[in-house]
């Protein structure tokens, strides 16, 4: 099913009349059986969002569809979603089969047809062998996966995980991840999913909405968005190690960070701020873009070069270039760079030029 | 060398509060316990004849005023106990719901604390009265004819409701006191979790609030048997030094107040051993129940 939210916008009053708007004006349209992201750092409305979609929270304006039904009204009891919250909230006193149950009892399923329900669900997300325990004897990433399958065991038309994997560690991380999209696919459900960590973001989702501040950056296929983002601000926020940012200007048709010239770029004469991907630099034989490498990292195939940046001697930059060249510290390189590894942003608005 | 030296200094630390113990809780369970265990103790001269086993119990065991003691404090403690914990409970959910006037609320519901029980227990005793009270102006409002609940010659029945109910309402304070501050301890995602699960009001309460609170309810449960047990002023606020409405004298009376009546005459050769009696037998009652109460709160209470 598919899920619109139409200008939807929350701002919340404090006592002292303070407002923050903390969602603003979102219009984007959630395809259906597709695990999206929601993606922004800390405090920039994803959670509010979200639980506006659940109906725990009402939006100051603006509507929310799924399907072709206006689901704004709508109670969160009745609206049909499956919600895994942060710190997953599952009830410490109850065992695991008695979480998983309690939504099916409160709609009176039932008790056999529960059993067997609340079964499949757990062996699902790979807890079956766990019902009797209680949440303070699982670990972290099982304690999720029952959070998981008690949202899921009362077919919701939509799941929505808010930062699911944020209390698990780096490892489980990977693999819970990978677990997430297996149960979403497996399900067909429509899942949205909300991080801060764009690389947990653009390895699941089938598309992404980068937000900041309440406002929506750029929506799209997570590929897509990191080749072709529409700002600075996703720019910098989509990629490990994040994108090389430049002092430059555009002259004459050509792109220049100091003198190097850099490449051809067609727009008017003016100062401009270039982000360059760091596996977007080549080492090459000739070329005006000379750098001396200051320190290298290898690691597997790939080296990574760190380089004193050219707009400011303290800072550095870095580039990632294939192992076989051999590198050391201390060499002076030349680069290329490839025009696709290149955003060049206007340098007040940070919009691309 | 070290634990040895640090158990030291521990003791030492706490000495001062175990010679105050020892004086003051110690020495005196010791002295009922010899109390009764001696026959027709003299408390001017301290002289007794002799040891027995049996015989106190057995006279308070069979005496009339202590007999209509247990029964009342038993009726009170069984009925005013539960009942006012479960009011409590609803209260707090209650007063933890509303967002308006949530401060104001919770002082009214805790004044009762702060107030001198005797004072309390007049101003109930009055509203009570056949005549002006608000009680039987409020049934009249069903018309229901007034009853004589704690005037002259009212009926024990009559006289308990009133007692019980009084001391439901004045225990309430606590309680509602410990239970509002377990419910702002509970996790606000339980109850958004439940939300979305569908969960209706009266099974979030009894699935959810409960159990969460049930370290609360149990805390609350035992203390409140122990203090019902111990049942005295109320009485007294109620009824005076008579211990019952006018003309049936000593109707309300409680077992702790059956101790205070045999101090009252200490001077009577055995007196102080009837009260070391009733005293040990009413500690023991309060034992069994504590312990009952902790057995039950092993299976039920979630930590
Ligand atoms: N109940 C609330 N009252 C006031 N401000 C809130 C409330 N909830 C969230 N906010 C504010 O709204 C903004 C977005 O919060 P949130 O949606 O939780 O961010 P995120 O989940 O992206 O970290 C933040 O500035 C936060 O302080
Ligand atoms: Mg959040």
């Amino acid at each position: 099913m598919e899920i619109t939210l139409e200008n939807l916008t929350k701002v919340f009053q404090s006592k002292k009349e303070e407002e923050t708007v903390a969602v603003d004006n979102l219009d984007i349209t959630i395809p259906s059986g597709k695990l999206f992201g929601l993606l922004g750092p800390s405090g920039c409305g994803k959670s509010t969002t979200l639980y506006m979609i659940s109906g725990l929270l009402r939006p100051t304006t603006g509507k929310i569809w799924f399907g072709n039904e206006d689901v704004t009204p709508v109670p969160p009891e009745e609206r049909g979603i499956g919600l895994v919250f942060q710190n997953y909230a599952l009830y410490p006193h109850m065992t695991v089969r008695q979480n998983i149950m309690f939504p099916l009892e409160n709609v009176k399923m039932d008790k056999q047809e529960g059993l067997e329900k609340a079964q499949e669900i757990a062996d699902l997300v790979g807890i079956g062998h766990l019902m009797n325990r209680k949440p303070k004897q699982l670990s972290g990433g099982q304690q999720q996966r029952v959070a998981i399958a008690r949202a899921l065991v009362k077919s919701p038309r939509v799941l929505l995980l808010d930062e699911p994997l944020s209390n698990l560690d780096a490892r489980l991380r990977l693999q819970t991840r990978e677990e997430i999209k297996r149960i979403q696919r497996e399900t067909g459900i429509t899942t949205i999913f909300v991080t801060h960590d764009q690389e947990e973001a653009m390895s699941i989702s089938d598309e992404i909405v980068v937000l900041r501040e309440g406002v929506t950056q750029q929506v799209g296929v997570p590929q897509k968005v990191y080749d072709n983002p529409n700002n600075l601000f996703v720019a910098k926020f989509l990629g490990t190690p994040p994108i090389n940012v430049f002092d430059g200007r555009v002259e004459n048709g050509k792109l220049y960070i100091g003198d190097a010239d850099i490449a051809n770029y067609d727009a008017p004469d003016q100062e401009v701020t270039i982000g360059i991907r760091p596996e977007g630099f080549k080492i090459v034989e000739r070329s005006s873009f000379k750098v001396d490498v200051d320190l290298v990292e290898t690691i597997g195939r790939d080296t990574t070069l760190i380089i004193p940046h050219p707009n400011d001697e303290t800072q550095s930059f870095r580039a990632i270039v294939d192992s076989e060249y051999g590198v050391q510290p201390g060499d002076k390189l030349k680069f290329n760079v490839k025009p696709s590894k290149i955003h060049v942003f206007n340098k007040e608005t940070g919009e691309l030029v | 060398m070290l634990e040895d030296q640090s158990n030291v200094k521990a003791w030492f630390y706490l000495l001062p509060a175990l010679i105050l113990l020892g004086i003051f809780i110690f020495y005196p369970i010791v002295n009922a316990v010899f109390l009764v265990f001696v026959d027709n103790y003299n408390y001017q001269t301290g002289t007794y004849d002799g040891f027995t086993l049996l015989d106190n119990f057995r006279y308070v065991l069979s005496d009339n005023n202590f007999r209509m003691a247990m029964l009342n404090t038993m009726l009170i403690t069984f009925v005013s106990v539960p009942l006012s914990v479960i009011i409590a409970l609803l209260i707090s959910v209650w007063l933890n719901a509303i967002k308006r006037m949530q401060g104001f609320f919770q002082t009214v519901f805790f004044l009762p604390y702060v107030t001198n029980a005797i004072a309390i227990g007049m101003a109930f005793a009055f509203m009570f009265n056949r005549r002006y009270g608000l009680i039987n102006w409020f049934i009249g409002l069903f018309g229901i004819e007034p009853v004589n609940w704690v005037g002259m010659g009212a009926s024990w029945g009559n006289a308990m409701i009133a007692l019980i109910i009084y001391i439901t309402w004045l225990t309430l304070a606590f309680k509602i006191l410990v239970f509002l501050s377990g419910l702002q301890g509970i996790d606000k995602q339980y109850y958004e979790a439940a939300r979305v699960d569908s969960a209706s009001k009266s099974r979030v309460f009894l699935k959810i609030t409960v159990p969460l609170l049930s370290p609360m309810i149990m805390y609350i449960t035992v203390t409140s048997f122990i203090g019902a047990f111990k049942t005295y002023t109320e009485v007294i606020g109620m009824f005076g030094e008579r211990l019952g409405p006018p003309g049936n004298d000593r109707a309300m009376i409680t077992v702790v107040a059956l101790v205070y009546r045999a101090l009252d005459r200490s001077g009577v050769p055995g007196a102080l051993s009837e009260a070391a009696a009733a005293s040990l037998i009413l500690f023991a009652i309060t034992l069994v129940f504590t312990f009952i109460n902790m057995q039950v709160s092993k299976k039920r209470v979630h930590y």
